[in-house]
């Protein structure tokens, strides 16, 4: 066959690249416009994709582009905090013995929200979806040098933020200060 | 300690060797091992946060409004023909014209039917709310319930028998109408599906109202409002849920 992909095998991974699209994104609105953008785009062009390479690492190439290109720019900061990872108060939290889990990921997802889109995709791409450094600075299309400067830094941050949100509630007019 | 040897320990890719060495490393620098700690942590909680949405019916796909007019639920054939016309599917101009699954067509037509209805828009009040769902129940031959709506700002009006509208599939179908405080009304289209699947969401709209509609086991499910994609979408998801508790 002329093409490298199918439709179908592009479609089951939606489910892959919408929990990164939210993770870049905030809200579900945004994260399926950009999910869905990104297929289309993976379509037209499937012709770039090297057939036997990972097809769920070349299409989160496409979406890290379209994010880039266009999403970034357009997304209000406001987004930071307020629906993102909705999912969480849905369905995650039946077990009763969770509470206290809950509180700590409450404060994963606020320290999360406030780091840079350079480091947030770094550490979504290594330790959401458990791609290898090389298949990560292939997506980003970064040298591996810079994926493991974003790793560390990325994480140093988190780790800040979530040693000092324990103690001290961050007024939310510094929030917006990357 | 060496920092990117740290981090590959952090996320499985050293070698056993390596970690061997790093955890001989680790146990003399605790200043590292609590990093270490705390970057697994970060990567739990992370996974622990995103992984539900793995699990969310959604309605994306390639070209998914085109598809949906005429690719039954994903059947082999259609998928076949899918990667041929794909090209054109992709450009959205080859499968123009008003066709809509059956089921959204059925949802679309009870809801401009009974929504302006002021009297009688259902056969049984919720107020009968047991009795609706064990007369529908009986003349689906399966279990029903009205899922709970109230955290969209939605109650229960009541419901209704449908008949069926293809020879081909000659069983009734039930229609369960909400209502918000603002008057809005919505209309939830269950019907008894042959297969025993799970499909994704799909959506389909015309002239004001949106359709979303998928299957979940032996029934068939279509919801149908005026209002927008969004809002719509959200009460999709929430009556999914509460049917999937």
């Amino acid at each position: 066959m002329a093409i490298g992909f199918s439709a179908a095998d592009a479609e089951r991974l939606i489910p892959r690249l919408r929990r990164y699209a939210l993770a870049l994104t905030g809200t579900r609105e945004a994260a399926d416009d950009l999910t869905q953008d990104t297929l289309e785009r993976a379509w037209r062009k499937r012709a770039l994709w090297q057939p036997g390479s990972d097809l769920r690492a070349w299409l989160f190439t496409v979406m890290h582009n379209v994010y880039v290109n266009g999403v970034r720019t357009a997304r209000p900061v406001e987004s930071l905090d307020d629906e993102r990872f909705s999912a969480d108060h849905d369905r995650s939290w039946t077990q009763p013995d969770a509470v206290e889990a809950q509180l700590a990921l409450s404060d994963v997802k606020a320290a999360f929200g406030r780091l840079s889109d350079d480091h947030r995709e770094v550490l979504l791409l290594v330790g959401v979806e458990q791609l290898s450094y090389v298949e990560a600075a292939a997506v980003l299309e970064v040298p591996i040098g810079t994926v493991m400067s974003r790793l560390a830094r990325g994480r140093e941050q988190l780790r800040r933020l979530l040693s000092s949100e324990a103690t001290a509630a961050v007024p939310p007019a510094l929030r917006r200060v990357k | 300690m060496n920092e990117d040897k740290l981090h590959a320990y952090v996320d499985g890719h050293a070698s056993s060797a390596e970690r061997l060495e790093i955890e001989a490393e680790l146990a003399h620098d605790p200043e590292a091992a609590a990093r270490v700690a705390d970057y697994k942590r970060q990567n739990e909680a992370l996974r622990a946060l995103l992984d539900p949405m793995l699990d969310e019916p959604h309605s994306l796909g390639i070209a998914s409004r085109s598809r949906s007019r005429w690719q039954r639920w994903g059947g082999l054939a259609a998928t076949l023909a899918l990667g041929f016309v794909g090209g054109y599917l992709a450009r959205g101009d080859l499968l123009g014209g008003p066709r809509l699954e059956p089921i959204a067509r059925q949802a679309m037509l009870a809801h401009a039917a009974y929504v302006p209805e002021v009297r009688h828009p259902v056969e049984v009040g919720a107020t009968e709310e047991q009795h609706l769902l064990a007369w529908l129940s009986k003349r689906l031959s399966t279990p029903l319930r009205a899922p709970a709506l109230d955290a969209a700002g939605y109650h229960l009006l009541g419901g209704r028998l449908l008949p069926a509208t293809q020879a081909s599939d000659p069983a009734p179908m039930a229609l369960l109408m909400y209502e918000n405080a603002r008057g809005q009304r919505l209309s939830l289209l269950i019907k008894r599906e042959s297969t025993n699947t799970e499909t994704a969401f799909r959506y389909a709209d015309d002239r004001g109202t949106c359709v979303f509609y998928w299957i979940d086991g032996p029934l068939g499910y279509a919801l149908a409002g005026d209002m927008d994609r969004n809002e719509l979408q959200k009460v999709a998801r929430l009556v999914y849920r509460q049917l999937n508790p």
